[in-house]
């Protein structure tokens, strides 16, 4: 195992990383703060990706795409909440599970019925396609570069969102206080349905962003949705500094975990069954670092302030 | 016209004489059940599988062997105890003659025993699992696509032949990956850079594309079907592998997943029974008729292959003077394989497996669109290694 071929497997898992916080950062929004259990969020990624796909080809430009995809998906995200979400507030989180569930086998079918089944494409733009060379021997597709630039961006901006603007801490305040926080004259309802505006927008951009390296098919919000899960419960239900932690953690020990597991069991045995054993141990990596973190820290890495 | 003319007098001819007799099969229709993937990202394969079944049926006037059709269509969600039970209800409500499908091995495996032990006849158009095809096989059971090894084997041969001299492979770790790696060594004895399982459906291979460009290898053959193979094209293109690496694939580049990956996979190489390109006039004549009923869309090998299997269908109750009630007649009927296969060369063997030439394919652009193209026949007449353990004759 050569040193750059560590630095890319890094850089891999980074980009994993931060991806994955896109997705967890609007479900730790909207689990976290309003305790409401969204299993149609992955949805709401594939939809992103979906939508940009349909703007491409209605533009022809990747960053009109973007833009058109983000605002519809926006637009979309309150539809649900004003038309179905809304209902579910109140409930317990079992009737919320089975109608996000609900939700997400509708929209499924739905992506196949308006653009059909087949597997579709978004090209990277055409300035950001290639590769650039970062050391000698170490050459990196520009476009993962760009989506690691975009993740911490977006990392940055809700820090500063949530950390140091009266919106922030209205919705930092309304996640453990609500009623205090409507008794103070807030309208919590308008709050929420900004907070969950906002995190399927995040999930659809990550759709976007990823739509380049992935193929558009249906379904492909939920194998992500079950990993942005295990970032959330690692990172503590409800922290957005848990959740960016936990998502790098994952990312990169998914990767590198991949990459070197039979390595690495290859000092321990024989090549034959560390070739067996590695694939099997590499895919169960983040759970049994979920079961972990759990025992250790019940939770989670870094728990929201005030929640318990 | 007149073709068609002679033949619905021949089947007036054959429904009166039949109607006299006893048993009144002609006038019922003839009940083909079909199990396939429609739902889920490999959605697109089981669409072509149905498709082009209708589409065979259709162009012989809604019928097959002279008998109007209803065909019973159940989605398996890729699961097979889902598969298991609309299997069943498929032989045991609704007394299917015939049950087509699946697209995928794990369903076959599956719904074999609950279609095959009833009597009824089980025509596979892809799904071919090697222990059916040896010790397991069945009377009952007849594939029109091909043993699962074979596509793999050929790459292997190929690899062989061209002096690749270090192929990186890789498969997801399931036991089709396994079958597939070990198909493919079966036929190349040189060294490999390395030999790499990754779980079943992973979306992204950064990981292993790095690896790969670490490795010095002079080729990758992958077996990544659907949306895994749609997303790997993709990024090994991004990663700048594609004008070093030479890429050697099985279900990876094909019909179904080229839509997706366009210029992406351009050049790359597939191993296959079967193109859209290939020269026979029936062929020809089918890929036409299939763009134009399903929106302009090339077919894949599971549209050709559930074709052939209404072909066989065909064929067989031509043989039979329609009736499905004689088993034995029945079989003895579709064990000849009284069709002329799209394909051209095709016979059963014992294990009533194809026996059939393979090809090296290569993704070409043809027009706005891509599609397979053959570019170099590899095996011929070739039959599956596991017919020997087949105790059928």
């Amino acid at each position: 195992m050569s040193f750059t071929l560590f630095i890319v497997q890094t850089l891999n898992g980074l980009q994993l990383g931060v991806l994955l916080f896109l997705i967890a950062a609007g479900l730790t929004l909207v689990f976290g703060v309003m305790d409401f259990i969204n299993l149609a969020h992955g949805v709401q990624y594939m939809l992103g990706a979906y939508l940009a796909v349909m703007f491409y080809a209605l533009t022809g430009s990747f960053v009109l795409a973007l833009i058109l995809a983000l605002a519809a998906a926006l637009a979309f995200g309150l539809l649900l909440e004003f038309t179905i979400f809304r209902q579910l507030y109140d409930r317990d989180h079992l009737e919320q599970v089975i109608a996000t569930f609900g939700i997400i086998i509708f929209l499924n079918q739905g992506v196949k019925v308006v653009w059909g089944a087949a597997p579709l494409n978004l090209p990277i733009p055409e300035a950001l396609a290639g590769t650039v060379q970062i050391m000698p021997g170490l050459v990196y597709p520009v476009w993962r570069l760009v989506i690691i630039a975009s993740g911490l961006i977006v990392a940055l901006m809700l820090y500063f969102l949530v950390a140091r603007t009266r919106v922030g801490m209205l919705v930092r305040a309304g996640a453990t206080h609500a009623r205090i926080v409507s008794a103070l004259g807030v309208d919590i309802r308008r709050l929420f349905m900004i907070v969950f505006g906002f995190g399927t927008m995040l999930a659809a951009f990550a759709g976007v962003m990823i739509a380049p390296i992935l193929s558009v098919e249906p379904g492909m919000g939920d194998s992500v949705l079950i990993l942005a899960f295990v970032v959330i419960v690692i990172g503590g239900i409800g922290s957005m500094r848990g959740a960016f932690m936990a998502a790098l953690l994952i990312g990169l020990v998914d990767t590198l975990g991949r990459s070197f597991m039979i390595d690495i069991l290859r000092l321990v045995m024989p090549p034959s069954p560390a070739r067996t054993v590695g694939p099997a141990l590499a895919s169960m990596l983040i759970y049994v670092l979920m079961a972990l973190v759990l025992y250790f820290r019940p939770s989670g890495l870094f728990p929201a302030k005030g929640r318990s | 016209m007149i073709n068609k003319l002679l033949m619905s007098v021949a089947v007036a001819a054959i429904m009166v004489a039949s109607g006299a007799q006893g048993p009144a099969f002609a006038q019922e229709k003839l009940k083909i059940g079909v199990v396939t993937t429609l739902s889920g990202p490999a959605a697109v394969l089981g669409q072509q599988l149905r498709n082009g079944l209708q589409l065979a049926i259709k162009e012989n006037g809604g019928k097959l062997g002279g008998r109007e059709v209803e065909l019973i269509v159940q989605d398996d969600e890729l699961k097979p105890d889902v598969a298991v039970s609309k299997a069943k209800a498929l032989v045991d409500r609704d007394k299917v003659d015939f049950v087509v499908g699946p697209i995928f091995s794990n369903i076959l495996v599956a719904i074999m025993k609950p279609v095959t032990e009833s009597g009824t006849i089980l025509i596979s158009p892809n799904a071919g699992t090697s222990n059916f095809a040896g010790k397991d096989c069945n009377p009952n059971f007849f594939v029109t696509s091909y043993q699962n090894d074979q596509n793999h084997e050929v790459m292997g041969k190929y690899a062989q032949d061209a002096g690749i001299k270090k192929p990186f492979i890789m498969a997801p770790n399931y036991p089709a990956g396994k079958d597939s790696l070990a198909g493919f060594k079966r036929f190349y004895k040189g060294e490999l850079a390395d030999e790499v399982y990754v779980p079943l459906n992973q979306l992204d291979y950064s990981a292993e594309l790095s690896k790969i460009a670490a490795s010095g290898a002079d080729a990758v053959f992958v077996f990544l079907p659907g949306g895994m193979g749609v997303n790997f094209v993709k990024q090994f293109r991004q990663a700048g592998l594609a004008d070093k690496v030479k890429f050697l694939s099985a279900f990876t580049v094909d019909e179904s997943t080229l839509p997706a990956q366009k210029e992406a996979a351009l050049g790359f190489f597939g191993g296959a029974n079967w193109a859209p390109d290939l020269n026979t006039p029936q062929n020809k004549k089918f890929v036409a008729a299939y763009e134009k009923e399903y929106g302009g869309a090339i077919p894949a090998s599971y549209a050709f292959q559930s074709y052939d299997a209404g072909l066989l269908i065909d064929g067989a109750l031509k043989a039979t003077g329609g009736k499905t009630d004689n088993k034995d007649a029945l079989r003895a009927a579709m064990k000849k394989a009284p069709f002329t296969s799209l394909r051209g060369n095709f016979k059963f063997g014992n294990n009533n497996y194809p026996i059939q030439d393979f090809y090296q394919v290569k993704v070409v652009q043809v027009g706005d669109k891509f599609a397979t193209s053959i570019d170099k026949k590899v095996f011929t007449d070739y039959q599956d290694p596991h017919a020997k353990d087949c105790a059928m004759k």
